[in-house]
């Protein structure tokens, strides 16, 4: 089943096409990687998807209502922002607004999804500090943990391991995957190619606003690909260990 | 559950001193059993009529100046917001001081508060208009400042061109905000604005929960940020063009009592607004039991008193915010 679908989703900015005529579908159990480099409009892309930006052409999500939407995509933005300094579990929780009946306190369904959350990322010990006064890479545990709590379908994620330690890059990453294995599907925005060659399902390639790659990592990186799309050289190769991915040198 | 209990205890303390605060030398239970009685006495008359709708009216407006700083403070963002950001208080002052200006307050008595009122709407029509149709929190303080500043300049304008020094002397002394002399005329006045302002805000907790998260977070939980914002404008509209209306300006209240009362709950956005509206209560029904307590020969003026006590109550906090951020 289709989780989301795009056609033709075009946003531009003054003239200028941001994102241009992009069409997609996601189906379940898909974790696909938006790869492009720096302007390629991958955040924009995302958040038309949502219908956060006005936007032409078609959006299957942009078109629900508002609290559908949010019951069907959780978006992580890459603006790490956390106003006031509140609790890390109560942080995690304000991912169960779209569930929560008028006025209802949370529920022990609700209390389960902040459970199941705090779990996968790893925040036990944290749950009781207090989440402004955390380092920016816990921060970004605890914000992906909120979209996590959502517990919705599809989870929309922009730059989510920028500023990890490796040992939580993989371990995030692994979470998205075990997402898509569960039947859910994850898209998020990266930079590494390395991280994105073994964990992903699928790839989207971006160059100037236009979806110029869709397929399995093996069929997006390809030389030719990375050479034109983002200017460098690469090392890529199915080990023993999972694909290997590393960019070598700027070409241009 | 503990704090909002404490919180009314303190505020029906606080009522109850109001109520026994005054120049008539007259024992406690003499007085509130006078106010129950309701026998015609003068005892009775100055209860029901004078000491009433002032304590009543104390705590109206410290609640919805409280209310509106919570839900203020909640929507920016930012703990140095407060009600008076959007130019709403400016205006509405502006309103009051044109009706002692043009001597319209001295033909009928209720001039003052309809033209702050008055005023008031006028300026939320203005920030509607300016703001734009988008939810961005940004285009709000900008047309903020501006209301304020044009507000501001007019009163100016009013003072610099008023007819004798003792309409000078009137709107000088109106400005600095009291509660002295008020009646039920005033309370009935505000109560319905005030009351529509204080549910609109309160509609706001789930929605300033979520922009904990950000403005970008939040619309994709789920929350319409331009009927929030909406929402939020016209209830402290309400809120603060009341009560300014009524007892004139009156600071400190919106900026100090959340941020004093936001580690007490957590710093939840929903849990501060109904804090917040207690806090404010009890704030201002203290401080004008202080105005008469203080110096009962000289009129004391509420919204100086507040300054007073307010300023360096926020220099403190300024001090512990800065010691934290070490």
């Amino acid at each position: 089943m289709s989780l989301m679908t795009l056609r033709d989703l075009t946003v531009r900015r003054g003239e200028c096409p941001v994102v241009d005529h992009v069409s997609l579908s996601v189906s379940e159990g898909e974790c696909i990687g938006l790869i492009g480099p720096n302007g390629a409009g991958k955040t924009t892309l995302m958040r038309a998807a949502l219908g956060l930006l006005p936007a032409s052409g078609e959006s299957t999500l942009a078109a629900l209502p508002a609290p559908e939407r949010a019951r069907t995509a959780a978006w992580m933005p890459q603006a790490r922002e956390i106003a006031w300094p509140v609790t890390v579990e109560r942080l995690i929780a304000l991912g169960r607004i779209p569930h929560l009946p008028r006025g209802a306190r949370l529920r022990s369904q609700d209390r389960a999804a902040v459970e199941a959350a705090i779990a996968r990322m790893g925040l036990d010990s944290y749950r009781a500090r207090t989440a402004t006064q955390l380092s920016g890479g816990e921060q970004a545990r605890v914000l992906i943990a909120r979209a996590l709590a959502q517990e919705t379908p599809l989870l929309l994620a922009d730059e989510p391991i920028a500023g990890l330690d490796p040992a939580h890059q993989i371990a995030t990453m692994e979470v998205f995957a075990d997402l898509a294995r569960e039947g859910r599907s994850v898209i998020v925005s990266l930079h590494d190619l390395g991280a994105a060659a073994r964990h992903c399902t699928r790839l989207l390639m971006m160059e100037r606003g236009r979806l110029v790659a869709d397929g399995p990592p093996g069929a997006v990186l390809t030389p030719g690909n990375v050479d034109r799309v983002f200017g460098v050289s690469a090392y890529y190769e199915d080990t023993a260990q999972g694909p290997v991915f590393q960019p070598l040198q700027v070409t241009r | 559950m503990r704090l909002a209990l404490g919180l009314v205890l303190l505020v029906a303390v606080l009522f109850v001193l109001s109520l026994l605060s005054g120049q008539a030398p007259v024992g406690a239970g003499d007085s509130l059993k006078a106010l129950i009685a309701g026998d015609g006495t003068p005892l009775s008359v100055v209860m029901r009529e004078i000491r009433l709708p002032r304590a009543l009216l104390a705590a109206m407006i410290g609640a919805v100046l409280g209310q509106s700083g919570a839900a203020m403070q909640g929507y920016l963002r930012n703990p140095l917001a407060e009600p008076g950001l959007i130019g709403i208080s400016g205006a509405s002052a502006l309103g009051a001081v044109l009706a002692i200006q043009t001597g319209l307050s001295l033909m009928f008595p209720l001039a003052l508060p309809l033209a702050a009122l008055g005023m008031a709407v006028l300026a939320v029509l203005l920030i509607l208009a300016l703001a734009g149709p988008r939810g961005a929190s940004i285009t709000l303080i900008l047309a903020g400042i501006a209301i304020s500043a044009l507000a501001g300049a007019l009163t100016s304008l009013a003072l610099n061109l008023s007819p004798n020094p003792f309409a000078a002397a009137d709107i000088v002394f109106w400005m600095m905000g009291s509660l002295a002399d008020r009646s039920f005329t005033h309370v009935w006045l505000a109560a319905p604005f005030m009351a529509v302002g204080a549910l609109l805000l309160a509609s706001l907790g789930r929605g300033l929960d979520a922009l904990t998260l950000g403005e970008d977070a939040a619309e994709a939980l789920g929350i319409g940020l331009s009927g929030l914002r909406l929402r939020l404008i016209l209830g402290t509209a309400a809120c603060v063009g009341a009560a300014t209306a009524v007892a004139g300006a009156i600071g400190f209240v919106g900026l100090v009592v959340p941020h004093l009362l936001r580690p007490a709950v957590g710093a939840r956005p929903s849990a501060l607004l109904w804090a917040s509206a207690l806090g404010g209560a009890a704030m201002v029904l203290a401080a004008d039991i202080a105005v008469r307590e203080l110096l009962p020969a000289r009129d004391l003026k509420l919204g100086v008193l507040m300054a007073l006590v307010g300023a360096p109550l926020f220099l403190h906090l300024i001090y512990k915010t800065r010691k934290e951020m070490a």
